[in-house]
């Protein structure tokens, strides 16, 4: 048990490949931010669906490379600094490799798995194989199908956000999953953010428990996940999404709302503050 | 009489209705959702709806804005891990209708959702792929719902997301993909249907109002129309009612 600054502090570097998972729910916002707030820089960052969270890092210049399936503001529309960034190379190039969903997924199971490459039915009759070096065709030793290959997600880092983790370290999610587990479980290091520490970890319906083994450094961080949230304890911030969009779509305004909320403020709980003031 | 209604709420109709009573339904987010709960809410009551973040059978009350909204897992028979909802359910051939959006369709019914102009410099850069390109190969029908305009229903795409037809004929079956592809495109002024020998598709039906020639203006190629023109009937009272009664506050 760290603070969220020593963790990000001690186990994320310039350079390193850096997975912060959460499909839509417990997306680790919080240790997003920390990451901005430390300067880090040349980072891949992979996540299945971009959202907000590396908007954010890819609009103040953070990453070098985005691995990803699905760029957009769910339900709102365009992710405007992902796209600034790739239609302009603002503020910087950034290199994209890109997948499906199914695609991602397998390949994070790979790496879960510790194999080098995980197999599916997919990309049939697209584009995408054109573009993106690491999709491969692969026959069925024993069918002689002509299937596609896909090599294993193994981040760095991988972080993520969940409900609770007990005084021994394990860990407890619950709700919609995602691929948090595979990609802890492919990673080299992990920190997970937590909205509360509890003395026993009670099961759940749907619920992932990840035993203490495979956490490097577990952070207590309530509401960390915001605008995104954590069932059980927080409803997403639909209006934060659909008010992003005012803020993405103009260099300017990003800029000068990263620096307000973000890189200007300590921890994420100022953070929260900040956009308390905002809407009082 | 129904009251006034606009051209999407008559597009989300039309897909609705094309929604079999039992189906297991693959569910984009959007005008995809909207068609699907709102099917279930009216004459499909037992299909089962998947949502690729993990839900199945899920029975929202208010559409969610995104994939994951908290109300899609409540209200869900069960959530299964991503991967299992791609690969199990998916792949392996059990989700009987997919239902997507996309931002260009060509004359296959292929769709581009990944970017407007070249892709290295695209001018538009679109959010991509997402469940979209193992959907339209697996799912054992396709439904399409999209705006109709000369920019969305191009002569050539851009880039080829997710395949419907490909170039046409049995294309699909030499690729052996499983799914029998989009075998409907409901936009806001009717519906196409592909041709069973050349795959490309037709214009099967107009929405209430509009016009053959409005369709084929509204198209980037030489829109074929059926002999047997059919008329989409406007939208009743209660799916009017009933879609209006789950959109979200503002």
């Amino acid at each position: 048990m760290v603070t969220l600054r020593q963790a990000v502090a001690e186990l994320v570097r310039d350079g390193d490949a850096v997975a912060l998972e959460g499909f839509t729910h417990l997306i680790p916002f919080a240790a997003g931010h920390e990451i901005a707030r430390q300067g880090r820089r040349d980072l891949t960052l992979i996540r299945m669906t971009p959202d907000v969270i590396y908007d954010q890092l890819i609009g103040i210049g953070a990453a070098k490379k985005l691995v990803f399936s699905w760029a957009g503001n769910p339900g709102v529309g365009s992710l405007h600094r992902f796209r600034d960034a790739v239609e302009n190379g603002w503020p910087k190039p950034l290199e994209i490799e890109e997948h499906s969903h199914a695609g991602m997924a397998t390949r994070y199971v790979a790496g879960a798995s510790g194999l080098p490459f995980g197999v599916l039915r997919g990309y049939i009759g697209t584009d995408l194989p054109k573009h993106t070096a690491t999709i491969a065709t692969i026959t069925c030793p024993f069918t002689a199908e002509e299937l596609t290959a896909v090599p294993a997600i193994k981040p760095d880092v991988a972080i993520i956000h969940a409900q609770q983790a007990d005084r021994r370290g394990n860990v407890l999610l619950w709700g919609i999953v995602g691929v948090q587990k595979e990609a802890v479980l492919g990673a080299s290091r992990t920190v997970v953010t937590v909205e509360e520490i509890v003395d026993a970890l009670v099961p759940r319906p749907y619920s992932v428990v990840l035993p203490s083994r495979v956490i490097s450094a577990i952070a207590l961080v309530p509401g960390g996940a915001h605008p995104s949230y954590a069932d059980g304890y927080s409803r997403r911030d639909n209006s934060f999404y659909l008010r992003w969009d005012e803020v993405a779509r103009d260099r300017g305004v990003f800029t000068a709302w990263m620096k307000r909320h973000v890189l200007g403020t300590a921890d994420f709980g100022e953070y929260r503050a900040s956009l308390d003031d905002i809407s009082a | 009489m129904p009251e006034s209604y606009t051209s999407d709420e008559m597009m989300i109709v039309a897909a609705a209705r094309r929604l079999r009573a039992d189906a297991f339904c693959f569910v984009g987010i959007g005008l995809p959702s909207a068609a699907a709960n709102l099917a279930r809410c009216t004459h499909a009551p037992d299909c089962v709806l998947i949502y690729e973040s993990g839900p199945i059978g899920a029975k929202p009350s208010v559409l969610p804005l995104s994939i994951g909204d908290g109300e899609l897992a409540e209200t869900a028979d069960t959530v299964v891990p991503l991967p299992e909802i791609f690969a199990y359910w998916l792949q392996a051939g059990r989700v009987d209708v997919g239902f997507l959006g996309a931002a260009q369709i060509d004359r296959f019914g292929n769709i581009n959702t990944t970017v407007i102009g070249g892709y290295e410099r695209p001018t538009v850069r679109l959010p991509g792929a997402g469940g979209a390109p193992e959907i339209a190969a697996s799912a054992r029908e396709v439904l399409v719902l999209l705006r109709q305009t000369p920019r969305t229903f191009v002569k050539q795409l851009d880039f080829l997301t997710s395949a419907g037809f490909l170039d046409g004929g049995d294309a699909r079956k030499k690729l052996r993909m499983r799914g029998a592809g989009p075998t409907a495109v409901i936009s806001d002024l009717g519906t196409l249907m592909p041709d069973p020998r050349t795959s490309e598709l037709v214009l099967t039906s107009l929405h209430a109002g509009v016009t053959a020639e409005t369709a084929r203006g509204a198209t980037g190629w030489d829109l074929k129309v059926a002999v047997d023109l059919l008329s989409e009937p406007p939208p009743s009272n209660v799916e009017l009612t009933t879609l209006r009664a789950m959109q979200p506050a503002a």
